[in-house]
């Protein structure tokens, strides 16, 4: 086993040597899968920050009943364009693109993916359908107005600019695939001598069952955007029932990619969840096979359950039994998950570092979406919550609370290998609980104007509503406060913080064998590993 | 009423009722052993972990096993309910309820139409709904159901109202730039008082302005145009008739005083002009008969 080490002050690592070409060039065209990683992480980060500033706007509207800020229709942008971004330019590429990119090939020993080209082909797919995206905002007649889901018939008949918009997220569709490919390719392919199977972090077991769903369910949605695309331009009549279409198959097609989409988005947050604990607790991890083929069963039987989406739609009573039952059965794979995550816990010796902070969060407000999922997936309570303000609180809770909380847990885990540097802990910790705070303030109190009959995706609202929407308002003051806190102090740290070291928090995974940042090409020679990468109870992790 | 009779919001809210309360049961449990665990094992008091097993299967099996019945019962148990909520009692009142941008119209056997929903207590209520334009959903939280409005098809729900009142209902499926103010109410009123209201003649012809404006409000013109110089998603209709506007034509801009014929336009095909300052997000009313709209036009000459 190699030895870590500082990087030497000169030099830091693959931020400041490898590229082919000098400055900002030698990033956009960089094939290191390290380099494509962060190109990722600073755009997808730009695009949740703007996301943000929508979804503040959106609170801000509605502070008070009536017309308080915006008008209807620019609300109906707003909400259309924070769900488009937050879904396709954040939470989906997030975790694969660029922990799966930054960790995935060193996890198995590898010095890049398997397509190294592809991959960075993969990054330009991405800013050339966020730019198209950008684009649909200013031209044509005006930003899309649809929702995210994009449902026909008024999708087809609305006179913002669609096309644009679904043709740029049919764009980001081919990004997608094509990561799904390398990454599966790379866990097949790339791992060094001695790491099987059951060697392979949770981490990397989650990114591929993710991959697996990226290749299979991706197509789906870019035959239905293109359908809606053909539907507007030649008016092809196949959703409008005056033509003999029909408006509810679309439904079916959006959501056969959109639900497992769900699972693109949590899947890896899962992984890294089940990463963090280990080291945290000083424990190998409970269950590893549990965890391993649970999130095999997560990716497929998550497949099937897409009508859920449709309990009220006019969809059969048959399909609604079928579908509400197998809805129930993916709640049980999760549940597996949560509890072995718990029993890791035992007998460990914890510290609460901030990326712990974060898992642990993760699970806390993750059981949450979870549990209220279930109210959801019961086809009796679903028909009263429903595309009310319920259903927004429940999938904050799973994509921010859940994916977006563990998202910045990894943040916290890999920052100091990455940069090589440290933020400051206690600053993080508070802006972890300011968040927090927020958090719940904001999204609770949506569940239960959803449940007191709020529908969702209104401007205006009855009186009787007033007081929780306040509160859920200031809620998503203090969330963004504990946001920006956060942001800065990862900025700061970056540029100015302490010598991180090789291992900071005692890993055991092969990142940590490296230097902080670690050098262009990963491993001078390939690794042979010789134990599990939550061999706590066997092996000492290698220290500074 | 039939007091064997499980009410819509009786079969909901048992169900509601259940998964909560397991749901908080499980969370606490889950939050207090972590919590637990963080506290006892933390790393000032445990500064080395203990050995313990990586793997149990009887744990595995038992949290694999448990959590599938208990799921398994709220299934059942939400199944049971929604099958309540689709069927129908026998003696049910039929009333079709037809959605459109942004309004929601009733009509009864009797053929008497109305855009508030007003119903005797304690008779169960079938609505028959579809739409005419785009997606929408016929929601009245009190009754707990719910049920979307698809254009070319009919979909149904039902609900009895125990108590005389008034209710809100919305339209929960996102259908355009009206979408939150696609409200109206359901009225349950004791027998003999909807009985009145049942036989009674729709409109009242009091100042001969009134028929105008019951076309305007159930044809949800007003959701968008106010009748009072109020500016909301549209312009205002009060003072319209000679009015100097610009509009874009073809996305030519140009000026024009508004006459009868810039009206009917207007409202038979409303993308041919477009207001300056306005969205273009007025649908057109090609099924408005010329009665109605001769009498509107009339209507909004006098409206100063
Ligand atoms: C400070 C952060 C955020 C705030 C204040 C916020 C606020 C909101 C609000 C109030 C709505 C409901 C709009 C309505 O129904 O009228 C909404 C919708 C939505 N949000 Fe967020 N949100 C935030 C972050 C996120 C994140 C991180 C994600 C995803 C990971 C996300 C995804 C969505 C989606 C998909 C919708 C639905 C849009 C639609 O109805 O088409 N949001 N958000
Ligand atoms: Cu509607």
């Amino acid at each position: 086993m190699t030895q870590p080490t500082t990087a030497n002050a000169a030099s830091r690592g693959f931020l400041t040597e490898g590229g082919k070409y000098p400055g900002l060039l030698g990033w956009i065209f960089s094939t290191d899968h390290k380099r494509i990683g962060l190109l990722y992480m600073y755009s997808v980060l730009a695009f949740f920050l703007v996301g943000v500033t929508l979804g503040v706007i959106i609170r801000l509207e509605l502070i008070a009943p009536g017309e308080t800020i915006v008008s209807a229709q620019t609300y109906n942008a707003l909400f259309t364009v924070h769900g488009v971004i937050m879904i396709f330019l954040f939470i989906i590429p997030g975790f694969p693109a660029i922990f799966g990119n930054l960790f995935l090939p060193i996890h198995i020993g590898a010095n890049d993916v398997a397509f190294p080209r592809l991959n960075l082909f993969s990054w330009w797919l991405y800013m050339a359908a966020a730019a198209l995206i950008l684009i649909s905002l200013f031209t044509g007649g005006g930003p899309p107005d649809t929702g995210w889901t994009f449902y026909v018939p008024f999708s087809a008949q609305t006179t913002t600019n669609v096309p644009l918009a679904a043709f740029g997220a049919f764009v980001l569709g081919f990004s997608s695939i094509l990561t799904g490919i390398n990454f599966v390719t790379t866990v097949h392919r790339l791992r060094a001598p001695g790491v099987y199977w059951g060697r392979l972090t949770l981490f990397v077991w989650s990114l591929y069952a993710t991959a697996w769903v990226q290749i299979l369910a991706t197509p789906m949605l870019a035959i239905t955007l293109v359908l809606l695309i053909l539907e507007r331009l030649l008016g092809a009549g196949l959703f409008d029932p005056g033509s003999g279409g029909d408006p509810i198959m679309f439904q079916h097609l959006f959501w056969i990619y959109s639900h497992p989409a769900v699972y693109i988005m949590v899947l890896p947050a899962m992984g890294i969840v089940s990463d963090i604990i280990p080291v945290f607790a000083r424990k190998p991890v409970f269950g590893y096979w549990a965890i391993a083929f649970s999130s095999i069963g997560i990716a497929s039987a998550g497949s099937l359950v897409w009508g859920h989406h449709m309990f009220v739609s006019g969809m059969s009573d048959m399909a609604i039994l079928v579908f509400s039952l197998l809805t129930f059965i993916v709640a049980i794979p999760s549940a597996v998950k949560v509890f072995n995550w718990v029993a890791t816990l035992y007998k460990g010796s914890i510290s609460l570092d901030p990326p712990m902070l974060f898992a642990l969060t993760f699970i806390f407000l993750f059981s949450i979406g979870g549990l209220t999922g279930l109210i959801l997936g019961s086809a009796a309570t679903d028909v009263h919550v429903h595309d009310t303000n319920f259903v927004v609180g429940h999938f904050h809770y799973v994509m921010f609370g859940g994916t977006g909380f563990a998202f910045f847990g990894a943040m916290h885990y890999w920052f100091p290998k990455i940069y090589g540097r440290m933020y400051h802990k206690k600053v993080a910790t508070l802006a972890w609980g300011i968040m927090f705070t927020g958090f719940n303030i904001l999204y609770f109190s949506m569940m239960i104007l959803g449940l007191r009959g709020m529908p969702r995706r209104y401007y205006d609202y009855l009186p009787e509503y007033t007081d929780l929407n306040r509160v859920a308002t200031v809620g998503s003051w203090i969330l963004v406060a504990g946001l920006l806190l956060m942001f800065v102090n990862l900025i700061r740290g970056a540029r100015h913080g302490a010598e991180a070291g090789g291992n900071p928090w005692g890993g055991l995974t092969l990142e940590w064998t490296l230097p902080s940042p670690p050098p262009a090409e990963n491993f001078a020679t390939i690794p042979v590993v010789d134990h599990g990468p939550y061999d706590y109870d066997r092996v000492s992790p290698p220290h500074e | 009423m039939n007091p064997s009779l499980i009410t819509t919001t009786e079969a909901v809210d048992r169900v509601f009722l259940y998964i909560f309360g397991i749901s908080v049961i499980l969370l606490l449990a889950i939050t207090a052993v972590m919590v637990w665990f963080v506290i006892k094992y933390h790393r000032t008091r445990q500064p080395q972990p203990q050995p313990s097993p990586r793997y149990n299967l009887w744990l595995e099996t038992a949290w694999t096993v448990i959590p599938t019945l208990i799921v398994l019962s709220m299934f059942w148990y939400g199944w049971q309910g929604y099958t309540t909520l689709r069927d129908v009692p026998e003696n049910a009142l039929d009333v079709r309820v037809t959605g459109r941008k942004w309004v929601w119209s009733f009509t009864y056997p009797n053929g008497r139409t109305s855009d508030i929903l007003v119903v005797p207590v304690g008779r169960p209520i079938r609505l028959d709904i579809t739409s005419e334009d785009v997606l929408h959903s016929f929601f009245i939280p009190a009754f707990r159901i719910k049920r979307d409005a698809v254009p070319g098809m009919h979909t149904f729900e039902w609900f009895v109202a125990s108590e005389p009142g008034t209710y809100d209902a919305f339209c929960a499926e996102y259908c355009g730039v009206g979408h939150a103010k696609m409200i109206t109410t359901v009225a349950a009123k004791p027998d003999q008082d909807f009985e009145e209201w049942y036989e009674q003649e729709p409109s009242g012809e009091a100042d001969g302005h009134e028929e105008g404006r019951q076309l305007l409000a159930s044809h949800g013109c007003t959701g968008c145009h106010s009748l009072d110089g109020a500016k909301m998603v549209g312009p205002t209709l009060l003072g319209i008739f000679g009015r100097e506007v610009t509009v874009t034509t073809n996305g030519v801009e140009r000026s024009l005083t508004v006459d009868r014929e810039y009206l009917e336009r207007s409202i038979l095909r409303p993308r041919v002009d477009l207001v300056k300052g306005y969205p273009p997000v007025m649908p057109p009313n090609a099924g408005l008969s010329p009665e109605d709209l001769e009498e509107i036009v009339e209507y909004l000459q006098e409206l100063r």
